[in-house]
């Protein structure tokens, strides 16, 4: 490739060879994305993680590209959001084309004043640069490469990792394993493990390439382009002027033959057109699969990413939501790891991201049946469909090019307290944060203020009384800490820990569903878990403790 | 809403023809696109999906051996 270098990170020989092994709360198995992304979280929670790896360096081409909004929301909560929107390229809008026409436009945030773009595209490599070189700032998260998972032993309360090296092989125990070792996850296949589901009979020919053009940053997908008659085609801007172009070829092509420069070119500049300056720096040709195992939990191995589900790629709900499922776990390991939540809470991320997977899937595979007919109705009725878009505005809403990802809302979920008053709008117990502009000492959006663990945040509930204060400051001490984020305009004192945000714009109280004296508990992967109309101490408390399962708590006294 | 399965056209006559002449000098393949595009148009402007439901599993009726209707007619 001529934009990107590889990374080469060294092989230290482990301290364990010849030595006596040290144990570990955590081991992630696979330093790609959602590992590096697990590492992280937990690193920063004050856990020692042991992250395990086959290679030396980054992803090899740019594979997983589109970044969603909820991934750069969790992303900024870990201090990397910053880097990766800086280097990708931003985008809302995508089009469609039908033969030769545009049939179709969407864009994916409409509405105003969200800190960042519904997707950035950025090639996979660099996404696992940033977050290596992240993992390195960070005392409790030690990489090793070019260290193979050969073996995987379940233990009473533990598990034992057997790891191959170049300098022989070594043992060593963890209380909880993060299985990320990606699709075909060899750890899966050791625990006698499977994960079941459809593979597609299709190929698609995808290709990076470098070249300067004027094409906007938008998301371009063809259904049945002259350039590439009865298959489809789609085209993705990429950092450093390199394009993705995905061809749709049909199962009968040859995978070997269609990555050949020589089959490739003639396509590129049916494509591009013949004049059209680029080169070509990476090439593959996949088939796809949408899968799920089971369950996520077996015992201390939790499985997560392609590991634990496999979707299609369109829609990019693949590393998306590997990452919304670390974003899940590690709050949870935490808590169990020190004893403050029973060890049951890890049930829940299996019962929320399976839900969650399904929706993937299920999204997955409709794209699928659109953009590739499996019969001859199958293909008149798309067909039909995109001729109707082009008129009217209801055959639009049937257009199928992909349902981009978006975050699950985990509204079935066991850790929710349900409303017990009556809310408009879309932040239900369940739902991820939706952001806000706000202004206040710790940043201009509200997601700024709820990277701490559990947070309240109450509006309009100035003058703060001292009871009040009192019992916010209570919270704060509690086992498990809940800080504060008051919305007000007062200068009264604040408890140590909260925040006093403003609402200049209105949005936030208009997006929340606010009045003067509402309440919403957050968990700390910024969830909604409960909210109420009035502050209440105790059912804070409860709703703590509902969303960290526990039995609930008789109510005690305020300190 | 239940799917309406009494006589409902003013003209059923008139309707019939007009259905007919709709694919007057079509190939097969042409009617079927048309076909397929006024099912769409039609299942648009009814909107309710239990009705759309009951008049897909109707529709399969007596075409396939097995009934299959009421599995169907589910939620899927």
């Amino acid at each position: 490739m001529k934009t990107y270098t590889q990374p080469v990170y060294p092989y230290t020989k482990p301290a364990e060879l010849g030595g006596s092994p040290r144990h570990w709360p955590v081991i992630v198995a696979g330093a790609g994305p959602v590992g590096l992304t697990a590492a992280i979280d937990l690193a920063l929670r004050g856990i020692d993680v042991l992250v395990l790896d086959e290679d030396d360096t980054v992803s090899v081409g740019s594979r997983a590209i589109c970044w969603s909004k909820r991934t750069l929301e969790i992303l900024d909560r870990l201090g990397c959001g910053d880097r990766l929107v800086q280097k990708g390229v931003s985008w809302n809008v995508g089009r469609v084309f039908f033969r030769d026409e545009q049939v179709y436009q969407f864009d994916l945030l409409p509405e105003p004043k969200h800190h960042r773009p519904a997707f950035i595209n950025l090639q996979q490599y660099y996404v696992e640069q940033f977050l290596v070189e992240r993992a390195n700032e960070l005392a409790g998260a030690e990489l090793r490469w070019r260290h193979k998972v050969v073996g995987v032993t379940p233990q009473t309360n533990r598990v034992a990792v057997r790891i191959s090296t170049p300098d022989g092989e070594y043992t060593v125990q963890a209380d909880w394993l993060i299985v990320a070792d990606g699709a075909r996850s060899p750890i899966r296949g050791m625990l006698g493990l499977e994960s079941e589901g459809q593979a597609f009979r299709d190929r698609f020919l995808i290709v990076d390439i470098h070249m300067s053009s004027t094409f906007p940053a938008e998301r371009r997908f063809w259904f049945d382009p002259p350039f590439h008659r009865n298959q489809s085609a789609l085209l993705h801007r990429q950092a450093d002027d390199v394009w993705r172009v995905d061809f749709q070829l049909g199962w009968d092509a040859d995978p070997e033959e269609e990555k050949k420069p020589e089959r490739i070119l003639p396509r590129l500049r049916a494509m591009l057109g013949e004049d059209a300056q680029f080169e070509i720096e990476w090439a593959s040709v996949y088939t796809f699969q949408c899968r799920r195992m089971h369950s996520f939990r077996r015992g201390r191995a939790l499985f997560v990413g392609d590991a634990a589900h496999l979707v299609s790629p369109f829609g990019a709900r693949g590393a998306n939501s590997g990452i919304q499922d670390v974003d899940n776990l590690g709050w949870k390991l935490e808590l169990v790891l020190s004893g403050q939540a029973p060890e049951g809470l890890l049930d829940s991320y299996d019962s929320e991201r399976v839900p969650a997977a399904d929706e993937n899937i299920r999204n997955s595979t409709r794209s699928t049946d659109f953009i590739t007919p499996k019969s001859k109705v199958s293909r008149t009725f798309r067909d039909a469909v995109l001729m109707l878009a082009k008129r009217h505005a209801f055959g639009r809403r049937l257009v199928n090019s992909g349902r981009l990802s978006v975050p699950a809302m985990l509204t079935d979920s066991p850790l929710n307290t349900p409303d017990a008053e009556p809310f408009a709008g879309r932040m239900a117990p369940g739902s991820p944060a939706v952001d806000a502009p706000v202004t206040g000492d710790r940043g201009e959006w509200l997601l700024d203020y709820l990277c701490d663990g559990f947070t309240l945040l109450l509006f309009n509930t100035a003058p703060l009384s001292d009871a009040l204060l009192r019992e916010l400051k209570a919270l704060a001490s509690d086992a498990i800490a809940c800080n504060s984020v008051l919305v007000s305009a007062t200068d009264d004192p604040l408890p140590a820990g909260a925040h006093r945000i403003a609402d200049p714009t209105g949005m936030l109280a208009e997006r929340y569903d606010a009045r003067p004296g509402t309440a919403y508990l957050f968990r700390p992967d910024q969830h909604v878990c409960a909210r109420w109309r009035a502050f209440d101490l105790a059912k804070v408390r409860a709703g703590i403790a509902k969303a960290t399962g526990q039995a609930p708590v008789a109510e005690r006294q305020v300190a | 809403m239940t799917l309406n399965l009494d006589p409902n056209i003013g003209s059923p006559d008139d309707f019939y023809q007009e259905l007919i002449d709709l694919h007057r000098e079509l190939t097969d393949e042409q009617s079927a696109m048309v076909n397929a595009k006024l099912i769409l148009l039609l299942a648009n402007h009814i909107g309710d999906l239990g009705v759309l439901r009951a008049a897909m599993a109707a529709a399969r009726e007596d075409v396939v051996a097995t009934p299959t209707s009421t599995s169907l007619a589910e939620p899927r």
